[in-house]
């Protein structure tokens, strides 16, 4: 009788490691950010607005914010579009886009087509500023506390479910908390 | 049988030279021993885009910038670790195709030496019982022979 406790005890160990890791397992395709947790990567940019001003992680200190990577290359990113749309005008926090790898032109013209959620977009033109965000594909949305701490990082097309079931609950109550 | 054997070992021979074509990624640096760090490190790398591919054999955008990367980190003198960490730093340890993880690598050979262990207590428990087989056995119990 007492030589199966150990094995018994041993498989249920298992069973339990198992479970947890089954049931916490990220959906598949996406992959845990180490940038959680971390200070958001500072960056300094050209505004697509005007190129002559910077847009920078510094300037964005004390506030909470989106951070959102898009491209008018980007197919997915056109299906978040209207998500975008609705945060902004929720008014609970800023939109800060990263224009990655894109020429400027175009990007003029999808925002002025389908409406310009940003309150600021910075140009990663050389596409630097994304491999220091880890993004490996738009569109990637990152929420960053006043702190400048990265929150929470969503992969794929922000959706009106992601945004109230993900992102909301992590702002401090219900008042607007960005601007 | 001479017949196909000309045709297999010449597909063989081409298998085997394959991974000398490099057709995705045309960089070379400027010193052989640079260029080999480069090489492995490229082909340690995931490209996290087409995750099953390492940096050297995507062809996506990410990768060559990825590439750049590497290129321009061995060429500023950072060691292949230094390199390693910067990846792991925005990507985290999925970037790489060989974990650092040392329990992941530690984990079998210390379940090994459990075992070997458990092992050797029951060859030792079952060798006592063999050197009593002289002895009567108990009378409560009946005897069994295996």
């Amino acid at each position: 009788m007492n030589r199966f406790v150990l094995p018994l005890a041993g498989f249920v160990a298992l069973a339990v490691v198992l479970g947890i890791a089954v049931k916490h397992a990220p959906e598949k395709g996406t992959i845990a950010s180490p940038l959680i947790g971390k200070p958001a990567p500072e960056f300094s940019l050209p505004s697509l607005a005007d190129p002559a001003q910077q847009v920078s992680s510094a300037a964005l200190r004390g506030r909470w914010y989106l951070f959102n990577v898009w491209g008018t290359w980007c197919y997915e990113c056109r299906a978040e579009h209207e998500t975008l749309l609705e945060v902004r005008d929720t008014h609970v926090l800023p939109l800060i886009g990263l224009d990655w790898k894109d020429e400027d032109q175009r990007a003029h013209e999808w925002l002025s087509r389908l409406g310009n959620p940003y309150q600021a977009v910075a140009l990663d033109h050389s596409g630097r500023t994304a491999i220091d965000w880890g993004v490996y594909g738009a569109p990637e949305t990152f929420l960053v506390n006043p702190e400048g701490i990265v929150v929470y990082k969503y992969v794929g097309p922000l959706t009106h479910d992601v945004w109230t079931r993900e992102i909301l609950p992590r702002l401090p109550a219900p008042r607007a908390a960005g601007s | 049988m001479g017949s196909w054997l000309a045709p297999a070992l010449a597909l063989c021979a081409l298998i085997a030279a394959a991974p000398a074509v490099r057709a995705v990624d045309p960089t070379e640096l400027p010193d052989p021993a640079l260029q080999a760090r480069y090489l492995a490190l490229t082909h340690e790398l995931r490209c996290m885009q087409c995750q099953n591919e390492s940096l050297a054999d995507s062809p996506v955008d990410l990768a060559a910038d990825l590439r750049h990367q590497v290129r321009d980190q061995l060429l500023a003198g950072k060691s292949d670790d230094e390199i390693r960490s910067w990846m792991v730093a925005r990507y985290g340890e999925f970037i790489l195709f060989r974990p650092r993880s040392t329990w992941l690598w530690l984990t079998p050979g210390v379940l090994l030496a459990a075992g070997a262990l458990i092992f050797w207590r029951i060859v030792r428990a079952r060798t006592a019982l063999v050197a009593t087989d002289d002895e009567p056995p108990p009378a409560d119990e009946p005897e069994v022979r295996t």
